[in-house]
């Protein structure tokens, strides 16, 4: 499994044709206490770039786009009744959703852990 | 409101300390300012529950001396300040030609002036619509080497009685002896300090005015205390919102009127019958619910938070208002929110929709405030 990441700070784990997208602890802890996750529908054809969820804090809303182009396979129920654990547990139980990957060559242009901690320390 | 990207940010006389403390800091009303230490939600459970200083020293401290300055002060003000005995305070609004609300401001009669707190954003307006108004008798000085604290929760009393804060005269009373929308002048050791008790969380506690070199001496003392944790300014906005206490800009402004604002009870009853301050005709016109819109509470039906800026629909999905200020209450642990909704829809109970990203949210207007005060009222004889 490989995972990468945006400089929108999310991160994408790679398994087959398969991606789970999140958001970095970073991002987790710039937003603060994450109150609730609005999720894509099962089915959703997302293409890079696309709103795919809205993250809200008890202060305000932040959208996270879609770092690759797919379809979405799964989402994470447990947001929804626990959206701390994305606080908790950003870069894995707090993952937000699954996607086909339709386009591998999208995953050219991200950032492997070294160069996406450098971008963070260079922030 | 203010644009903050065009001037340069100024520093609270606090800045350091913050920083010090870990704040995270964000432009706001012109001012580089704390907007969370540990994490919202945990210094707005903190208030709740113990005590929280914040640093408001953004806001505008105003001094207005002259015997006309409360006769002057009510011609464009609809509180009866005139009326306003010594040591006691009022909530009012600062009112444009035609009554459009350009501030809302705390105003104290200390004895010998006229003591004016009013919103960080809109403070060099108000100062200079103030001395537009204001007769030449009556003469106007902005504090600004004053710093402005304010502990708020229900150990702020117990906490700051740790202080030693004398009367500035013998035999008048110390800070705690305070009820609800009184102030007076104290010492701390060698500091004179106005303390007021008052707030804007919906909790017990104090404001209090330090001069800007004497400011972080007191912070520090405060935040030693067991009961007492710097808070930013991201816990005072949800505080605020669960009082149902309306934010300058965001919940009303200049095209806005008093009644609009549902801040009905800031229209005393003698100034409505005198109908002589600014914009009377038309803010009265309105009085008591003949307005078209009203701002009420919002429970927001389910977990996602609505926020400023999302419309309110009628049944085919036409805007009829707007949502003004819209979070997620740490307390009750949901979403809440303020909007303007037609009159007709602003009982309590109704069920209205709002829109937001293309998403109808189910809402109920509810009672504000949506948690109740907590304020240290004198009690009725």
């Amino acid at each position: 499994m490989s995972r990468y990441y945006t400089d929108e700070h999310e991160w994408v784990d790679v398994e087959g044709e398969t991606a789970t997208v999140g958001i970095t602890d970073y991002a987790q802890e710039q937003l603060g206490d994450i109150v609730f996750v609005e999720t894509p529908e099962t089915g959703a054809e997302l293409a890079q770039g696309d709103d795919a969820a809205v993250v809200e804090s008890v202060k305000a809303a932040s959208d996270v786009y879609a770092a690759v182009s797919g379809t979405v396979v799964e989402v994470n129920d447990a947001l929804e009744d626990e959206p701390a654990l994305v606080n908790s547990s950003a870069e894995e139980d707090g993952w937000f959703f699954r996607v086909t990957l339709s386009d591998k060559s999208e995953l050219d242009d991200l950032m492997d852990e070294k160069a996406y901690k450098a971008f963070v320390d260079g922030l | 409101m203010s644009d903050d990207k065009t001037e340069t940010l100024k520093k609270l006389p606090l800045d350091s300390w913050h920083r010090g403390l870990g704040a995270r800091m964000v432009p706001f009303a012109g001012y580089e300012m704390p907007v969370q230490f540990e994490g919202v939600m945990a210094e707005h459970l903190w208030t709740r529950d113990n005590a929280g200083l914040f640093d408001v020293s953004h806001m505008g401290q105003v001094q207005l001396d002259g015997e006309g300055a409360a006769d002057a002060l009510e011609a464009i003000v609809p509180g009866n300040i005139s009326a306003l005995g010594a040591g006691k305070i009022r909530y009012t609004l600062l009112l444009a030609q035609d009554g459009g609300i350009l501030d809302d401001l705390m105003v104290t009669n200390t004895g010998r002036n006229l003591y004016l707190v009013v919103n960080g954003a809109t403070k060099h307006d108000d100062i200079a619509y103030l001395n537009a108004q204001l007769p030449s008798d009556v003469t106007l000085s902005h504090m600004e080497d004053s710093a402005l604290l304010a502990l708020q929760g229900p150990k702020a009393s117990e906490a700051l009685a740790k202080l030693n804060i004398s009367p500035m005269q013998p035999g008048w009373p110390v800070p705690t002896d305070l009820y609800f929308m009184e102030a007076g002048p104290f010492m701390w050791g060698d500091i004179p300090l106005g303390i007021s008790r008052s707030g804007y969380t919906g909790e017990d506690g104090f404001e209090i005015s330090v001069p800007a070199e004497h400011a972080e001496k007191l912070a520090a003392a405060l935040c030693a205390l067991e009961e007492v944790k710097p808070i930013g300014l991201g816990a005072r906005d949800s505080l605020r919102l669960e009082a149902g206490l309306p934010l300058y800009g965001h919940d009303m402004d200049a095209h806005v009127l008093p009644v609009e604002a549902n801040l009905n009870f800031a229209l005393s009853k003698a100034r409505r019958e005198e109908g002589n301050f600014a914009g009377a005709e038309r803010v009265l016109a309105q009085y008591p619910d003949k307005a078209d819109k009203k701002r009420v509470g919002l429970f927001v039906n389910g977990r996602q938070p609505i926020r400023e800026g999302a419309s309110v629909v009628d049944t085919d999905g036409n805007g009829i208002g707007a949502v003004t200020s819209g979070g997620f209450s740490p307390t009750l642990q949901k979403p809440i929110a303020m909007a303007y909704v037609p009159t007709a829809l602003a009982e309590t109970g109704t069920e209205i929709t709002v829109e937001q990203r293309g998403k109808a949210i189910s809402c109920t207007v509810a009672d504000m405030p949506f948690v109740p005060h907590n304020y240290h009222r004198k009690p009725k004889l």
